[in-house]
């Protein structure tokens, strides 16, 4: 007997972006068919933070609004809701490798062999947040980082880039690398995910997201895409506001 | 202790393309065939329906219809003295997994390959003498020629709906077509798609220049078509959402949507999903094999016996799964012996970025499919002297930009910061007016003696056998080749209008985390000799007849084109030999 296929994901992948792991099955007849079998994403849920702590969620806002600072026409990272993004991707599968190759031993390779560590995305950002605190609280600011000035704060984070500024106990330029991928990526996704609130990336650019149809477009060229862009769960005015 | 099965006819391992064509082709035979694959069942329905399919975070950054690492994966060194170390996130290129394999998320780029590319060496030799050639470069004749080649193509692109502009019908070249392509017997079964914008520009801008641009060939279908087969597919959206993804739309040539609707319904046909074979089994003799032990979900072992082996999975798991099952002798770099894990290639691809003044030009570069885009061909195989040059090899190129997702493609002119305000205006200011191709320059990468394929040493997979070793480095001959064609694309792109070009050369040394493509060939080649290859010209195993290994396993070198015509190709020509000649009286085809 098969167990449904939907039923099985639903216990084993709660979370969008885990492997998904069906039962082995043998299939001959006619092609497997399933009312509702797909796995839509969930749209996140706003509320309290289920990774970061507080001050690390502050801090991440802070880091966020220095990688995409915000402007008069769109918000930054903060106000997009790229800590938010993060903090949900950190708390599922991205956040503890789930999928990846995680068997020792880990051994120090070469650059282009890629990544050989044991600590996955979560704890990256546990150690790498604690660290650039630490580094900004005890050294010659004596504050968080958060509490910096923004001309300050651009200072460590390019330090960091450039690797010229060492973190106490963490790799500060995996840290920056990791965090500059990962906002950004925030930005730019679905706002299903938390980041991109209302669009605003795709606004300020200039992409219409999820349209599916283009072909009566393709031939009109080089005339501005009139229509404004949709995400997978269309528009927010679509929704009407519960009161 | 493995249970056992009934006995089948034939067993397929790994369901993808070529899986799905052996499966079609030999149960029309009247063959009982089953296929054995490693990933789950996929269909539009359940895997990637319109309603979210258009999902990038999901389905292109988080590899959503790939193979996991912690399935398996492989180790990667640059050079024999180096330790390989484990590739724990895809990076340079991205294994597919489950039924339809690549077919499902490809860009359905559907190319031939030249005729010269099929007996390489003996025309590079007559053309510029064997010391033109680097001296530890290892290319090979196929032992197969494009002319034999020619009805299986064909018959691969009336089954997919390629559209496309044919160049060369029966040796007369046609206007507006490639014509350095091998004559066609009959035009493609579509027109080529319209194209947007940007790549309508590098058409023009290449003809300018004395160039013959054409649409590159797309397995996205310009209008409503049935195949051969009576499966239907519908006209492409333009969506934007094609390679690392599922159509919705039935408009992208795949297994599912070509062969399955109607391989599946024949009573002579099953197959197994989340099963993965462990191993080929062979009779006392050794030189027969008698069927497959695979592992299902649960972790019972099952063997399938059967009469004929077909092994169709992704290049790589091919030779792995020989050099597991101890068929074949390992290749050893050292004295250039062996068979097995030789000849393993890869691509060499660059692009060139071109950013235009954005008050001028708006190229919409969302509005794309999977393979739309115009080519040139003038710099491949060796449509040019490669005399004053000194390297062999080459590759198409052109504006081939598949979309404008909005995490991979927002590109900013060099010089710009990667964080803080003037990037963000960057991105702003550029994504409607910039053209990023991805794969522009789409370089051969040929064979080499220390380039090569083994089983690893140290890391395992999940069932505890050794991951496959790669051992690759770009040799100074591709990167010369990269290095020539980069340089000529990026003159089209800046003839186009650019204000500003930024050319990405391909540079060394190979490096795991850049994508290139998945285009991982070799390892287990076809060829005329059973020193210097594995399987002879049908891709029958020289040591097991009744074994088949079809792939891009099987190609003794990378040419400048994708390959899955080319493999596609080999398996309705491996498929009619089996048909023909060796149901007839099984055995060796080809007495060495």
């Amino acid at each position: 007997m098969r167990l449904r296929r939907r039923d099985f994901l639903l216990t084993t992948a709660a979370i969008l972006g885990g492997s998904h792991i069906a039962l082995a099955d043998s299939i001959s007849g006619s092609l497997p068919w399933e009312p509702d079998a797909g796995i839509p994403p969930e749209r996140i849920k706003l509320g309290s933070w289920l990774y970061f702590t507080s001050e690390e969620a502050r801090t991440v806002e802070a880091l966020a609004d220095r990688i995409i600072p915000p402007d008069p026409a769109t918000p930054g990272g903060k106000d997009a809701g790229c800590a938010v993004y993060l903090d949900r991707q950190l708390a599922g599968p991205y956040g503890s490798q789930h999928g990846l190759y995680v068997k020792p031993p880990f051994l120090k390779g070469l650059k282009q062999q890629g990544p050989q560590t044991e600590d996955g995305p979560a704890q990256v950002y546990r150690k790498g947040l604690a660290a650039l605190n630490r580094y900004s609280s005890q050294g010659q600011d004596g504050k968080v980082f958060a509490e910096l000035t923004g001309e300050r704060q651009d200072e460590i984070l390019k330090g960091l880039e450039s690797g010229k500024l060492q973190l106490p106990e963490a790799d500060g330029q995996a840290f920056f690398e990791a965090l500059l991928k990962d906002i950004q990526q925030g930005f730019f996704a679905d706002p299903i995910y938390g980041g991109n609130r209302d669009m605003v990336a795709w606004r300020m650019i200039g992409f219409p997201g999820a349209r599916y149809n283009y072909r009566d477009w393709v031939n009109r060229h080089n005339e501005r895409y009139p229509l404004p862009p949709v995400g997978i769960t269309g528009r927010p005015e679509w929704t009407p506001k519960k009161s | 202790m493995s249970r056992k099965l009934p006995h089948k006819d034939v067993v397929i391992v790994g369901f993808g393309w070529v899986g799905s064509i052996m499966a079609q082709e030999l149960t029309d035979e009247g063959l009982e065939v089953i296929a054995i694959e490693r990933g789950p069942w996929r269909d539009t329905a359940t895997d990637y329906p319109p309603t979210y399919d258009q999902d990038e975070l999901r389905y292109r950054i988080r590899h959503e219809l790939f193979l996991r690492p912690d399935q398996t994966t492989f180790t990667f060194r640059n050079k024999m003295n180096q330790t390989a170390l484990p590739i724990r996130t895809w990076g340079a290129f991205m294994p597919p997994n489950g039924v339809g394999g690549g077919g499902v998320h490809w860009n359905a780029e559907t190319w031939r390959f030249l005729p010269s590319d099929f007996v390489l060496k003996t025309h590079l030799t007559e053309r510029y003498g064997a010391d033109f050639l680097p001296s530890d470069m290892t290319i090979q004749d196929w032992g197969v020629t494009y002319e034999e080649l020619e009805p299986h193509y064909d018959r691969f692109e009336y089954l997919c709906g390629t559209s496309g502009t044919a160049g060369n019908l029966q040796g007369q070249i046609q206007e507006g077509g490639n014509p350095f392509e091998g004559p066609r017997s009959r035009p493609y079964p579509n027109p080529a798609q319209p194209q947007p914008f940007s790549h309508t520009l590098f058409g023009k801008a290449a003809r300018e220049l004395g160039y013959k641009p054409f649409p590159q060939p797309s397995g996205n279908m310009s209008q409503a078509y049935t195949n051969p087969l009576g499966v239907r597919l519908g006209p492409c959206t333009y969506c934007g959402f094609c390679e690392w993804f599922g159509c919705g739309n039935y408009s992208k040539a795949s297994p599912q949507t070509t062969i399955l609707p109607v391989l599946i319904r024949k009573s002579n046909f099953t197959v197994r999903d989340n099963s993965e074979v462990v191993r080929i089994n062979l009779d006392p003799s050794g030189k027969t094999a008698a069927g497959v032990t695979f592992v299902d979900t649960s972790g019972e072992e099952w063997e399938q016996p059967a009469d004929i082996v077909i092994v169709s999975a992704y290049a790589i798991f091919n030779a792995q799964l020989m050099l597991l099952s101890g068929i074949g002798k390992p290749y050893d770099p050292l004295t250039g012996e062996g068979v097995m894990g030789r000849n393993f290639t890869h691509q060499t691809i660059s692009d060139a970025v071109g950013f235009f003044d954005n008050t001028k030009f708006n190229f919409n570069p969302f509005i794309a499919s999977g393979s739309i885009g115009m080519c040139i061909d003038e710099f491949n195989g060796d449509n040019f002297d490669h005399g004053p040059h000194g390297f062999v090899g080459g590759g198409y190129m052109g504006q081939v930009q598949s979309n404008g997702r909005p995490i991979e493609t927002t590109p900013v002119p060099s010089g710009t910061p990667r964080w803080g305000a003037e990037w963000k205006a960057a991105v702003r200011d550029n994504y409607l007016s910039s053209v990023k191709p991805g794969t522009g320059v789409h370089g051969s990468f040929y064979s080499y003696r220390d380039v090569y394929l083994d089983l690893d040493p140290i890391y395992k997979d999940r069932f505890n056998r050794p991951l496959m070793r790669m051992t690759i480095d770009f040799h100074d001959n591709e990167l010369k080749q990269n290095a020539f064609l980069t340089d000529r694309f990026a003159e089209i792109i800046q003839a186009m209008g650019a204000k500003k070009v930024d050319k990405e050369y391909r540079q060394g040394p190979y490096d795991i985390t850049k994508y290139q493509t998945t285009h991982l060939c070799g390892g287990v080649i076809m060829g005329t000799d059973p020193r210097t290859s594995a399987v002879n010209r049908y891709l029958q195993s020289w040591d097991v007849p009744n074994l088949f290994v079809v792939g891009a396993s099987a190609f003794p070198q990378n040419a400048g084109y994708n390959p899955t015509g080319t493999v596609a190709a080999l398996a309705y020509w491996a498929a009619a030999a089996i048909r023909e000649q060796y149901l007839k009286n099984p055995g060796v085809l080809i007495h060495a």
